[in-house]
């Protein structure tokens, strides 16, 4: 079971936690024209790295704040955490 | 009732406490103390069990997790549980146990013939032989292997037993109290850190209890009692026996195993039996020892074989003999160890040494103590079938691969001893890629991976005075770096007998013409002409071989077979071991029952129930319950010996008729609050929200970003700001995340919170023609008339003198409203409503009825939204606004969602106007037509019709608007069901929705 530090609450116990997916998708702004090639793209192309993955996390059995995780998919370790609003490097 | 093998006094049993037990039926006795193993040995009865493939007798090998024979079916406590390693099992009083894999008895085994067949039984005899006819699989060669090749009989009992779970934190995890541990833990301790100690057995110390050394002036055992007393002593110390550490997961993450009170005689209803323990260590040190090797050589799985240590602990720490003519094979010094202690207790050994003659500390002692030694030696075959009688024993030539002298030496056991290997399992678990150390001819661990340290026989160091060193260095280093604190402690003084190199010898050869079996794993029997055969079949990886011939594969995870194997792998291939590799070591590194891992989530315990808070008035009412998630729901209200299908269809009725209530507390809610709260609420539905007027409610429907419906439900303005809205009962944390997802993710600059309310609600639904004469009495003061509180509007008023909100919306398709009150008023309202609706006819009524209520009217719920269903599908397309942007909205284009015969929600009814069509019928033109027949769609959801009184079903079928008319059948093969059916439209009842709007 991964240990994930939320940025509000400190470490916790996967348990506490569910999988969003990855973070670095960027829904295309509402009311704006999109191509239906980058609409698909958003909806269903995902990458499957082996190695490092920002990906989303929300802490739904605590503050229920959505957090970014940076994960090695292989190894399951976790570099870095922090708020949506903040960037990972 | 004498015990022939037991020693007047040597052991740390308790002798004033006699336990009896049964073993294949014959009354036995034991001490305090005791594994069954121990007993049976002092009983003189080594034949314990039958092989795996050639049902060959086995006996004792080890004294504790090595154990790779001795697995026993054993009833104590009221239950029966199978493959329990019988050197680790306590004895209690009235314990029974019985011989597995064996028939009719271990002693006259009709699978035996299978050791004579052995030729043909070679490595891979399974994959070679059952292969084909495919179809004789299941019905023949599976239940045939499984029926020869059984370990015990798992118990059909319900487990009567109570198991827990535990999560713990701690700085320093310790796994293993030998002398490494007990230093590291006690380092730690000093440091003031928080610190976990887990011993797997009843016993601390490890081989402090065993190995003649002394610390301090104390005996090794003296000293472990000393310092687990002081480590007790202290508030940030907790200390755990018979407690093992099994597997090492992520993030340090490391799961332990505790017998509670298997070992109890008596204990209270609410002592676990077993518990899991969950421990996120800060750090971890493994001090979990080693174990020792066999040598491979002839027969080597006769009853009466023993690793060398084990015989050392039978005596040492039960007072048991495992013979009085003991034959020592060993390739190092410390099976000399156990010579002494025969001797100390009067029983003449002979050493087989395959050294030549040289001299140590060791050897001295036993030479001065005129022990029998025979250097250069070793047993090619041990005589004897259901115990050893005789060995045959070889002088070795230098090579070492031929004799020079071969004798035949009575004896009645073989203690043998091919060096140690160390415990690497869980630092390998952890992630650390294990290096091969030449000098131990063992892997050890290498670079960490995790926060794990090994220390002691774990890691290689074979000596006291090294392993408390190591202990008490990496103790204290560890333990230093999170609390901040380092206390010097003083290395104890340690006097322990110096150990001569050891030989790389691990296998006897054979003598020209003889061929007997010589196992390398004993528990899958093994041997070496089976790797020989998987290697000339070209298997070369060795998790191939391992796979091929089922080597270190069974539950002793090739403890003691792992190395011998490797070496015999890399010998054939003319390799070193660090070349083949080995294979991967997995969790858990000793069985553990189910009941643990599953610990208190069972029955009512699976999940949480949320129960309304009107529950026990549906319990006094003979309310039959149904599991909705977590919920539990009223499906209907039992009146004498009504069914469900006759209860459902009163209360549906009365509905239509009169009036009725129904429980609506589980649906979703969402407080949605803010000054963007509309626009939010414009992007997750699909329908236009801007110009909702408070207090007015809306239907809306939403989809995912792929253009699927993902939930439907109303929400109604409050205020400017603030919105209430519902989800469906099963919908509704999803929902929730949902909404946080695209407002601390997409949008974050819409300010609007949301929050779920759903327990701060009761909500009862008054459904029925008579509803709004229902709803004057509860309000009298309010003006419920259809122009004061018309379809979709919103009231607050105060429900005989509590807060309420009135909603006026229908899932029914009756005329309805919706009251909510605070959840602590829920009974109240309910019980007020009860009262008051007498009147009127009013009547509960279950989920049951409500669905009867939907399905004739056509409107959707879960079946029909079940994540395949795009809006104009269910026919919601009116609700799609065409002017805005939603989520969603951009996949609604997609082509495969706008082809002419795309799918469509249709009504069905039985041409014979009787038969229910079973919901998950497919429909089909022709009921005869070969399989597999072109399924044309699907039945979604059946009820009764109460308005028209005959079954009606919705449908979701390819081309469904074009269908309505016409007739197919719908097909249940699970109900084996065939009817005939004619679609018609979605909404039977009330096509116009008048009612709603009466």
């Amino acid at each position: 079971m991964l240990y994930i530090k939320c940025p509000y609450c400190g470490l916790r116990a996967q348990k506490e936690f569910s999988y969003g997916g990855d973070a670095t998708v960027k829904r295309p702004n509402i009311n704006e024209e999109v191509s239906s090639e980058d609409w698909d793209n958003f909806v269903y192309m995902r990458k499957s790295p082996r190695g490092k993955h920002l990906e989303l996390w929300q802490h739904i059995a605590g503050c229920r704040q959505w957090i970014k995780v940076q994960r090695d998919t292989a190894t399951h370790e976790i570099f870095q955490t922090a708020k949506v609003t903040e960037e990972i490097r | 009732m004498s015990q022939p093998f037991r020693l007047n006094k040597e052991g740390l049993i308790n002798r004033n406490k006699k336990i009896s037990f049964t073993f294949n039926g014959k009354k036995l006795f034991g001490y305090e103390g005791d594994t069954i193993a121990s007993a049976l040995i002092a009983n003189g009865i080594h034949l314990v069990g039958r092989s795996f493939k050639y049902h060959r007798p086995r006996g004792f090998f080890g004294a504790g997790v090595e154990e790779p024979n001795a697995k026993l079916q054993v009833e104590f406590n009221g239950h029966s549980e199978p493959n329990v390693n019988a050197t680790e099992m306590e004895l209690v009083e009235g314990l029974s146990a019985t011989s597995q894999n064996c028939w009719p008895s271990v002693n006259f085994d009709i699978g035996a013939i299978n050791n004579f067949l052995k030729m043909f039984f070679p490595a891979g005899f399974y994959y070679k032989t059952f292969m084909w006819p495919k179809s004789f699989w299941y019905k023949i060669y599976e239940p045939f292997i499984r029926k020869a090749a059984g370990l015990g009989v798992a118990s059909i009992e319900k487990d009567k037993e109570r198991y827990e779970h535990k999560f713990e934190y701690c700085d320093l995890l310790v796994t293993g109290s030998g002398p490494s541990g007990l230093a590291s833990a006690y380092a730690a301790a000093k440091n003031g850190a928080k610190v976990i100690l887990a011993e797997d057995k009843p016993r601390f110390g490890g081989t402090l209890l065993t190995d003649d050394v002394s610390i301090d002036n104390l005996s090794g055992k003296d000293w472990a009692e000393k310092i687990i007393s002081e480590l007790k002593s202290m508030p940030n110390v907790t200390v755990k026996n018979r407690s093992q550490v099994f597997g090492y997961y992520d993030h340090n993450m490391l799961v332990m195993f505790e017998r509670v009170s298997d070992h109890l005689e008596k204990k209270s209803k609410f002592t676990p039996r077993q518990r899991l323990w969950y421990i996120r260590a800060k750090e971890t040190i493994l001090s979990t020892g080693s174990i020792e090797r066999p040598i491979v050589f002839g027969n080597n799985d006769t009853p009466g074989i023993f690793l060398s240590a084990a015989a050392k602990e039978y005596m040492k720490v039960y007072g048991v003999l495992v013979g009085k003519k003991p034959l020592i094979f060993t390739n190092n010094d410390s099976a000399y160890e156990t010579a002494l202690e025969f001797k100390k207790n009067n029983v003449e050994p002979i050493i087989l040494d395959t050294r030549e003659e040289h001299s140590s500390e060791l050897i001295d002692e036993a030479k001065s103590k005129g022990i029998d030694i025979r250097f250069s030696h070793g047993v090619i075959v041990a005589n004897g079938y259901k115990k050893v009688k005789s060995a045959k024993i070889g002088k070795l030539n230098k090579d070492k691969n031929s004799f020079e002298k071969i004798e035949t030496v009575d004896c009645d056991c073989i203690c043998v001893s091919g060096f140690w290997t160390p415990s690497v399992h869980l630092a390998s678990q952890s992630g650390n890629k294990l290096k091969y150390e030449e000098k131990i001819d063992a892997f050890i661990p290498d670079k960490k991976k995790q926060h794990e340290t090994s220390v002691g026989a774990a890691n290689g160091s074979f000596t006291l005075e090294e392993s408390l060193k190591n202990g008490f260095e990496n103790g204290s280093n560890l333990s230093a770096k999170i609390t901040d604190t380092k206390t010097e402690i003083a290395i104890p003084n340690v006097n322990e007998k110096k150990y001569g190199a050891h030989d790389k010898f691990w296998c006897m050869p054979l003598p020209k013409n003889e061929n007997p079996k010589r196992f390398v794993d004993f528990q899958n029997d093994v041997s070496v002409s089976d790797i020989e055969i998987a290697l000339r079949e070209g298997y070369r990886s060795i998790e191939h071989v391992k796979r091929y011939t089922t080597l270190g594969m069974a539950t002793d995870q090739g403890r003691t077979s792992n190395l011998n194997g490797l070496q015999l792998v890399s010998n054939i291939e003319n390799k070193i071991v660090p070349e083949v590799g080995h294979t991967t070591f997995r969790p858990p590194f000793t069985p553990i029952t189910i009941g643990t891992i599953v610990g208190r989530e069972v029955g009512m315990e699976y999940m949480p129930t949320r129960k309304t808070p009107m529950h026990e008035w549906h319990e006094k009412n003979n309310a039959v319950f149904v599991d909705a998630g977590a919920w539990k729901r009223p499906r209907y209200y039992k009146q004498g010996n009504e069914t469900l299908f006759e209860a459902s269809k009163r209360e549906a009725k009365n509905v239509r008729e009169n009036v009725g209530i129904c429980d609506v507390t589980t649906l979703g809610k969402i407080d949605i609050k803010g000054p963007d709260a509309a626009e939010f609420l414009n992007r997750v539905y699909t329908n236009a929200w801007m110009k909702l007027p408070v207090g007015k409610a809306r239907y809306g429907l939403m989809l995912r970003e792929d253009g699927i419906v993902m939930d439907d439900g109303t929400t109604t303005r409050i205020s400017e700001n603030h919105y209430h809205m519902t989800t469906t009962t099963a919908q509704a944390a999803n929902v929730l995340s949902h909404l946080e997802y695209y407002l601390q993710i997409v949008w974050p600059e819409l300010n609007v919170n949301v929050v779920s309310t759903t327990e701060q609600w009761a909500g009862a639904a008054i459904a029925g023609p008579k509803s709004r004469d229902m709803l004057s009495k509860l309000y009298p003061d309010l003006d419920v008339s259809n122009d004061a509180l018309p379809f979709m509007g919103y009231k607050e008023a105060e429900f005989f003198g509590v807060p309420s909100r009135i909603f006026r919306i229908s899932f029914s398709g009756e005329l309805a409203y919706e009251i909510n009150v605070k959840s602590d008023h829920g009974m109240f309202m309910w019980e007020k409503m009860m009262e008051v609706g007498k009147q009127f006819g009013n009547q509960p009524y279950g989920t049951e009825a409500l669905s009867t209520l939907r399905i004739e009217m056509g409107h959707v719920a879960g079946p029909e939204l079940d994540g395949r269903t795009i809006p104009s599908d269910v026919s919601l397309n009116g609700l799609v606004s065409k002017k805005k942007d939603f989520i969603g909205k951009n996949s609604l284009g997609r082509e495969a969602f706008n082809v002419e015969s795309r799918q469509k929600i249709v009504g069905l009814i039985p041409i014979d106007r009787k038969s229910s069509i079973p919901e998950g019928s497919h429909i089909v033109q022709d009921q005869n037509a070969k399989l597999p027949n072109p399924k044309l769609g699907h039945v979604s959801s059946s009820c009764w019709s109460v308005e028209n009184n005959n079954p009606f079903s919705l449908a979701i079928m390819k081309d469904g608007k074009n269908m309505i008319g016409k007739k197919f059948f719908a097909v249940s093969p699970l109900k084996n069901k065939s009817i005939e059916v004619e679609v018609i439209s979605s909404h039977y009842v009330d096509p116009e929705g008048k009612r709603v709007r009466s």
